[in-house]
């Protein structure tokens, strides 16, 4: 079975998907969703140890050799991110169940899961595939499955805001495929191992150029990238708390590698940054992120999209890495990719648990929650001081190695930037952190629900994870760092 | 590993010692051995350490954060002498608020004295760092864990007080030391404290950019604005909103002194005094230090809070230190630890004045306390030994610092140094007299109450008082150690 994880990881979730809406069971549901969930993480980090002791792994799928068949290649990179978002889902899988009982009508609950995997599926087959157009296939397919979850939403708004993602979503997939259509124009293939190698002797440098802006476009509208951000503060505000989560710590974050992956592996380090434009317009978009977001998160008073906005702020943070484009500054992005995985899956599921226990949506409905609740309330300060950077918690060790990175390149306004957006930040998550500890508790909030277990224990897991991994980044930061070494740079060193 | 155990201990045990506050706090009999074995254990763990081995004689790698550099603990001079003064203020300053919680019924004093802990323990860590990465990450953690203390009372004012607090404190560190720490790792490729300074060390031989360390050194000042120099001293008076024994630890010895005591370390071990001779921001920090000791002394001769004109004589005092430090002679790193020592001890002893007066009376403010040290014998002495030991009247220890600062401005040829001092005494003497004046001369306003003090508080008091004699007898106790800093 062990040779076949790079197909089983990315199918595992979708055959659940489909056993789930085959059954419709209301208590197989979960088991089923609970069981492929299990059986992706652990082939997922089979994956990962399998692709750390031999390199590259390609596999080809139905037996079809590449580049005419689709050819799923795993490497250090995107193995390390398949294994983070498999472990994630599977926990916020751990804790989806009563979070879903309590929002969700009980016929909706089997489509939930399902979706859920489906979506699931679709992000870890853009990670894995090696071919442009089964790229947008999962692409996709995840998309599909992530306008039904934001659907869901026990609020009416989350369909507006399904409608809204569906329209920019759909635009996205577009512009990509035609990227991808020009591409295959130029090279004749769709294998992105094989267009790297000949686009290395094209001559056409203006399709090519095209091409790289369609697809760039095509793929920031589903990363958020400022200011094509506009779909995601009401798809987190409105989807089901679990779904929130789920998408804060995943979506955004594959279609960033996918982004990397055709800039460092497709169209390669030299012909993308050659382009001065290029480097300047993903800098500065990502510093208008950083601000702007931070700008606009401090002014909301919807919990879920204060947090949403943040997300907007430190995706910024992660295109900072890449538009700086040196050796520390894509340790800094793939290392806030995990890193901001873990910390907003940390807040997001904090932000279910007060939802089901006193439907708190409001950021003044938080007023005296120490007093209430206090270890959901200690989970979000932690895990708020995190996105802060404040030393001792992962967001600090991605803002490192963003300041290195950009004083290697002598670019001080960009570190002034990251300095300044941390006050930002510092800013949205006081008025939190002010309310939860120093507020009166407001009256008529006492029928509470008592918060299931699995729900705190995978919340607090989290919350200890942003701080562990900001001390021990054995499991973060080194493996980004050999991940950026072997994979994105390895020709340059 | 049981050295490095051994390293780790002066850390742990406060932190693990709030934990068993948090636990145990509801069984009365078990809190004062609780309380008190905390410091006691602190101190023997570090003389421990010192038994142990040399100064510089080596540091523990605890675990890495990033390639090469992590979290690593050793001891040298300075940290001795900073962690020595911080447990055993820690241990009078728990003895003192003991009492005063009691005598004030604060509230939840659990969760009190267990931050209490966490803020020592940062305060230890940031003592025992032996690299960069490790100092910033201790202070940090000071900054967070001290917030809470700050805004305890929980009312309107003491939360605005503490959004100062977190911003100007974590927004300067943010935006100024971590950019700071950033280029000195990329200048040199390591973060390490090293004897002679890093900078020079790596940096000799090739050629150096002036400007580039100019800002350097001007990043680290402004970043670490837990020293308080203008324009980032605003939080100090700020975070004097907190229970007067707060205000005494945190705002006298541990967070304002870690801020300095960070300065010292990164000019001594990061820099080295050598590559900063002749730099502009060196002389331009000069004149802010300058600046900030004339204007805070002038804005305290107009306060009539008590304890916000403390706070203000200790922005001037801070800077005192970093301007002790800015002679960059050798005989100045003495001044400047000295300074530390003799400010922390000083100005303890007055907010304890502070405190107890408040205790007893329930008077905060200058005006309305004429005439108590009639009523207040003790609280009043002391107060009046610990303006005149700032002040800098011998057989206090205050004079020995001073007199250190001024030799070692006078040996560079430093006259604007020399002046500063000669004014900032004068508008000490001319803020302090009053004050003395109302305790002893003036008659008694009001009818006011006098609560007996509790025996702890004066006991405190005391022994605080006597700290600065023996300090100003055997001034080698720190300087011997000192003098070891090569």
């Amino acid at each position: 079975m062990n040779e076949h994880a790079p197909a089983l990881v990315a199918m595992l979730p979708i055959i659940g998907a489909v056993l789930i809406m085959l059954t419709r069971h209301n208590s197989l549901n979960w088991i089923i969703a609970l069981l492929s969930g299990a059986g992706t993480t652990y082939y997922s980090i089979i994956l990962y140890l399998h692709a750390r002791s031999v390199g590259t792994i390609s596999y080809s799928m139905g037996g079809w050799e590449p580049p005419v068949g689709i050819e799923y290649r795993i490497d250090e990179l995107n193995s390390l991110l398949i294994a983070l978002i498999a472990i994630v889902s599977f926990l916020i899988l751990v804790y989806a169940k009563s979070s879903l009982c309590n929002e969700l009508k009980k016929n909706k609950i089997s489509t939930f899961y399902s979706m859920y995997l489906l979506c699931l599926g679709g992000l870890i087959g853009i990670l894995s595939t090696g071919d442009a157009f089964n790229a947008f296939v999962f692409l996709e397919i995840s998309s599909l499955a992530t306008y039904v979850i934001i659907s869901m939403g026990s609020d009416r708004r989350g369909l507006l805001a399904a409608y809204q993602y569906l329209i920019i979503g759909t635009i996205g997939a577009t512009l990509y495929v035609i990227g991808v259509g020009l591409i295959f124009i130029i090279t004749g293939s769709l294998n992105l191992y094989d267009i790297s190698i000949k686009l290395g002797d094209i001559e056409l440098y203006r399709p090519l150029l095209a091409s790289l802006a369609f697809i760039t476009v095509g793929i920031a509208l589903k990363i958020a990238l400022f200011p094509l951000h506009a779909w995601l503060p009401n798809a987190y505000a409105f989807a089901p708390s679990v779904g929130t989560a789920f998408l804060a710590s995943t979506a955004t974050k594959v279609a960033i590698y996918l982004l990397i992956k055709y800039l460092y592996l497709v169209y390669g380090f030299d012909l993308v940054y050659s382009n001065q434009i290029f480097i300047f317009v993903v800098l500065s978009l990502s510093i208008i992120a950083m601000f702007g977001a931070s700008l606009i998160a401090i002014f909301q008073s919807n919990l879920k999209k204060l947090f949403a906005y943040s997300s907007v702020a430190q995706i910024g943070y992660i295109t900072l890495g890449i538009g700086i484009a040196n050796y520390n500054g894509l340790i800094g992005s793939t290392v806030h990719i995990i890193n901001h995985s873990i910390i907003k899956a940390a807040i997001f599921l904090a932000i279910g648990c007060l939802v089901f226990s006193s439907k708190i949506v409001n950021i003044d409905q938080l007023a005296g929650l120490g007093k209430r609740m206090p270890m959901v309330a200690l989970c979000i300060t932690v895990s708020s001081l995190s996105l802060i950077g404040v030393p001792g918690t992962v967001g600090f060790i991605s803002k490192w190695y963003l300041v290195l990175g950009s004083l290697e390149q002598g670019w001080w306004v960009v570190v002034f930037a990251l300095a300044v957006s941390s006050i930002l930040a510092l800013i949205y998550v006081g008025r939190v952190i002010e309310l939860i500890w120093f507020h009166a508790p407001v009256v008529g909030m006492d029928s509470e629900n008592k918060i299931p277990f699995e729900m705190v224990a995978v919340t607090v897991l989290m919350t200890i994870a942003t701080i562990y991994f900001g001390i021990d980044t054995r499991l973060t930061g080194d493996l980004a760092k050999i991940a950026v070494e072997n994979v994105l740079l390895g020709e340059q060193l | 590993m049981s050295q490095q155990i051994i390293y780790l201990l002066p850390i742990l045990i406060p932190i693990f010692l709030s934990i068993l506050i948090k636990i145990t706090w509801e069984v009365q009999q078990l809190r004062y051995p609780i309380l008190f074995s905390g410091p006691i254990l602190a101190l023997l763990s570090v003389y421990k350490i010192q038994q142990n081995s040399e100064f510089f004689s080596f540091s523990i790698n605890i675990f890495d954060i990033f390639p090469n550099i992590g979290i690593s603990l050793g001891l040298e001079p300075i940290s001795f002498i900073f962690i020595i003064m911080v447990n055993s203020l820690w241990l009078v300053a728990t003895l003192y608020s003991y009492g005063y919680m009691r005598t004030n019924n604060e509230k939840r004093l659990g969760n009190f004295f267990s931050f209490f802990a966490i803020a020592i323990g940062c305060a230890n860590g940031a003592a025992l760092s032996s690299n960069l990465l490790t100092l910033f990450i201790f202070y940090e953690l000071l900054t967070v864990s001290t917030y809470p203390l700050v805004t305890h009372k929980g009312d309107e004012q003491s939360k605005q007080s503490g959004r100062k607090y977190l911003l100007i404190l974590l927004g300067t560190s943010l935006c100024f030391f971590l950019p700071a720490m950033g280029y000195v790792y990329f200048l040199s490729g390591n973060l390490d404290f090293v004897s002679g300074g890093l900078l020079t060390t790596t940096l000799s031989g090739m050629e150096v950019n002036n400007i580039a360390i100019s800002i350097l050194l001007a990043l680290f000042i402004f970043g670490i604005s837990k020293a308080a120099v203008m324009p980032f001293h605003s939080w100090l008076p700020a975070a004097m909103v907190a229970p007067t024994p707060v205000s005494a630890l945190l705002h006298a010895v541990a967070v304002v002194k870690v801020g300095v005591f960070s300065i010292i370390k990164v000019l001594v071990y990061i820099f080295g005094l050598d590559i900063l001779l002749g730099l502009f921001t060196v002389d331009l920090m000069i004149y802010i230090c300058g600046f900030t000791i004339i204007t805070t002394s002038i804005i305290a001769l107009k306060q009539d809070n008590l304890k916000k004109l403390l706070a203000y004589s200790t922005i001037s005092q801070l800077s005192y230190v970093v301007i002790a430090i800015l002679i960059l002679t050798p005989s100045a790193i003495i001044a400047a630890s000295m300074h530390l020592v003799a400010h922390a001890v000083s100005k303890i002893t007055l907010f304890f004045a502070a405190g107890a007066i408040y205790s007893s009376t329930g008077y905060t403010k200058i005006s309305e306390m004429d005439g108590i040290g009639k009523k207040l014998k003790v609280v009043s002495i002391a107060f009046t030994l610990g303006a005149m030991s700032l002040v800098g009247i011998p057989l206090l220890v205050g004079f020995t610092s001073k007199w250190y600062i001024v030799q070692s401005s006078v040996e560079v040829g430093q006259w604007f140094i020399l002046l500063i001092i000669t004014t900032s005494t004068l508008l000490n003497i001319g803020y302090f007299t009053p004050i003395i004046y109302r305790f002893f001369f003036k008659h008694e306003l009001g009818v006011g109450s006098f609560k007996a003090l509790p025996w702890d508080i004066s006991l405190s008091i005391i022994i605080c008082c006597v700290l600065m004699v023996i300090l100003f007898l055997q001034p080698n106790l720190v300087m011997e150690v000192i003098s070891n800093v090569k």
